[in-house]
């Protein structure tokens, strides 16, 4: 240990000496790696990994327990507008193999986690390259439309105009309807905005369009980005790395906190439409065409429909399926996060279980003393620690109280 | 359990979850309607359980009994080797007496709902161990042997289970061996990619088993399995928990509601101020 503890000392050295010059290859693995990041000095000065699995599961318990607190009311019907900047700075390759292709692959993940969280919202995409901002894909609720789009456009030229990218996005959020939350991500890479007039007249008119813009940076603080972001209600983070990019752009998947001005509450008259048997042959509304597929049924007139989400072309209903209302409503019902057992608890181990309740496995160390573990604070019954992260990242039950039906009954009556 | 590692799995092995429903009301419904009583169904799945471990030896089966009261683990292939028929059965006896013994009620309307949410979500996390346990692992599916009504309130959990088996990509097979279709099973085999069955003739189960739950995910390919006929995609208002094919959706947090109401229950948004700002939306609502 204490080996390596010089070998980095002198290495750290090593790169003062070189800094300004270019660097070797070899040398470059060490810097964009930041390997002596995972590191962490214990009590007497020795280094270790940090990578320690009890203390990661402790972080994500805070976090999750932050996170519970802060979901309450959420606007879900979102329209986000990404805006990706293509200009030459994206060129550039302290991101493996270069940025362009990082954001792209980040932005991929991210329109799938998004729908996945946000069922009845819609993307879109614009892109900012060679001073101009074009329109790449329309607001849109398909995930594969936007990703095939993005995916065949990928190519950095000329300099990044945020105002253009402002101003088109602007005037295509301004059509949608007034209980939509508006919202635009930028992902910037350049350090300049190569603008037509004047930026901060573009950024009071987002503001008063209720328009909230974040921006993920991905090479320093701009104070544009940060004046934008303060003016409009949005976020501004500038990524560190590869990881910490993941983070901040997936940190907008999840609904941010409604404020109530940004978005008008309203109930909206919707149907459920069954799907029809398979192989039955019937004339469908939408495109009067005689059809084998199965389509769904207007519960209202009984019209037979293709695709869903839509709107019913004889009695105007809105029809959606409602499994894709269901994925988000596990926003709205949080389960509590579990709590550790105390080693009080543990003590008295004869009467605790001796199997996680969700997956049978033993909760016992070697030697049958009892291992880490957690008790759901509602139905008492305990759980692995690997069953904790799947039941509150995951599954979204407890498979305890699940199972309960009297425990479920009076939780319901205390609510 | 064996070391997972230690075994050499082929694209055929199977982890089959299965599911019965041991809601006494519904058996005793069907005890009283029909000729399939509760032991006659165990025989069936026995030999159905029977068949799938003699399928191939590396084939896992466990069984989650979904209660009227509680769920319990009742079988498990990969612990308990001799006798499975008498150990499943003295565990299932066990499990009965003690969910019997849980009810506070004294009359149930009707055949009431078995803890469906309950099992499914045990079943899952037993599959996530077994994804943990390496990279070599049986491939799992889960098998939904149930009969009783679906629970209106258990709509929002039995849609996560569903959610997250999707995501796993584990398919839930059904079986409705009840008088009615089950929206929920419905729903759960469609959105999972599983199958989705009820039998003409409860008097055939094991037929129907074997024919169409037997084969694995990879041979299925090769197979013409019955086609879904229809998917009953009602959802349960949050208010009063009905089934209902049409409500009205709170803009801000998606709850359904089956009648117009000024204020959301869930997320407390007010509903009135929209009409004056927005006449579009006002005509939707009519
Ligand atoms: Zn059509
Ligand atoms: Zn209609
Ligand atoms: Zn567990
Ligand atoms: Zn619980
Ligand atoms: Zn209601
Ligand atoms: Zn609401």
């Amino acid at each position: 240990m204490n080996n390596e503890e010089k070998r980095f000392n002198q290495e750290e050295e090593d790169e003062e000496e070189e800094s300004g010059r270019g660097r070797e290859a070899w040398e470059r693995t060490y810097a964009d790696e930041r390997s002596w990041e995972s590191l962490q000095e214990d009590e007497s000065g020795l280094l270790r990994p940090i990578d320690n699995k009890s203390l990661s599961h402790a972080q994500y318990r805070r976090r999750l327990r932050t996170a519970t607190a802060a979901r309450i009311q959420k606007g879900l019907i979102r329209y986000l507008y990404i805006i990706i900047d293509f200009s030459r700075a994206a060129a550039e390759m302290d991101y493996k193999p270069s940025r362009m292709v990082v954001v792209a692959r980040q932005v991929e993940a991210f329109i799938r986690e998004f729908f996945d969280q946000n069922p009845l919202s819609q993307i879109g995409l614009v892109i900012l390259k060679d001073g101009v901002a074009h329109c790449l894909t329309d607001l849109g609720g398909s995930p594969e439309a936007h990703i095939k789009a993005l995916m065949g456009k990928l190519g950095t030229s000329g300099d990044a105009s945020l105002q253009n990218g402002l101003d088109l996005v602007r005037d295509l959020l301004n059509q949608i309807p007034s209980y939509g939350h508006r919202e635009v991500l930028i992902l910037y890479s350049a350090l300049s905005t190569c603008d037509p007039g004047d930026i901060l007249e573009t950024i009071q008119k987002c503001k008063v369009s209720k328009i909230r813009c974040s921006v993920i940076g991905l090479s320093a603080e701009l104070y544009i980005c940060k004046h934008l972001c303060q003016e409009t209600g949005g976020m501004y983070f500038v990524a560190l790395d590869e990881p910490h990019l993941k983070e901040l752009v997936l940190e907008h998947a999840p609904p941010p906190p409604a404020i109530a001005e940004f978005a008008v509450a309203n109930l909206i008259k919707m149907g459920f439409p069954q799907r029809a048997a398979e192989g039955v042959i019937s004339i469908c509304s939408c495109h009067k065409e005689a059809k084998v597929c199965g389509g769904y049924t207007c519960p209202r007139c009984k019209a037979r429909i293709c695709e869903l989400p839509t709107e019913c072309c004889i009695c105007g209903l809105t029809l959606v399926s409602s499994p894709h209302l269901a994925r988000s409503y596990h926003h709205l019902f949080p389960i509590r996060p579990f709590d550790d057992v105390s080693p009080l608890v543990l003590k008295d181990f004869h009467k605790l279980p001796k199997n996680c309740f969700g997956c049978q496995l033993s909760l016992l160390n070697p030697g049958n003393f009892p291992g880490p573990q957690v008790a759901c604070p509602n139905c008492k019954q305990h759980f692995c620690l690997d069953c904790d992260i799947y039941i509150h990242e995951s599954l979204h039950n407890c498979p305890g109280c699940e199972s309960l039906r009297n425990a479920k009954t009076i939780s319901d009556m205390e609510q | 359990m064996t070391p997972v590692s230690s075994k050499l799995y082929a694209d055929d092995v199977s982890l089959l979850m299965v599911l019965i429903d041991t809601n006494p009301y519904f058996w005793s419904s069907m005890n009283n309607n029909t000729s399939f009583t509760f032991s006659k169904f165990l025989s069936h799945v026995l030999a159905f359980l029977n068949s799938i471990l003699l399928l191939n030896q590396m084939n896992q089966v466990v069984v989650i009994a979904s209660g009227y009261n509680s769920c319990d683990y009742v079988f498990d292939s990969s612990t308990s080797s001799m006798q499975r028929a008498e150990c499943l059965l003295e565990k299932l006896e066990d499990f009965v007496d003690k969910d019997e013994s849980l009810s506070r009620e004294e009359s149930v309307d009707g055949v009431g709902f078995s803890l469906l949410s309950g099992s499914l979500s045990m079943a899952l996390c037993y599959i996530q161990r077994v994804f943990r346990s390496g990279p070599l692992h049986p491939q799992p599916r889960i098998l939904c042997l149930h009969g009783s009504p679906d629970g209106p309130g258990q709509y929002v959990a039995v849609m996560n289970s569903i959610f997250s088996a999707q995501r796993s990509m584990v398919p839930i097979d059904s079986c409705a061996i009840g008088s009615q279709h089950s929206a929920f099973l419905q729903q759960a085999s469609y959105i999972t990619g599983g199958v989705y069955l009820k039998p003409q003739v409860s008097d055939g189960l094991f037929q129907y088993l074997s024919t169409v739950f037997a084969t694995d995910l990879h041979s299925r390919g090769f197979l013409q399995l019955p086609r879904p006929v229809g998917v009953d995609f009602r959802a349960s208002c949050f208010c009063h928990k009905n089934t209902i094919d049409m409500g009205y959706i709170c803009s801000v947090c998606l709850s359904i509601f089956c009648k117009h109401h000024k204020k959301c229950s869930t997320c407390g948004s007010n509903f009135g101020e929209a009409r004056k700002q927005d006449p579009s939306a006002s005509d939707q609502r009519r």
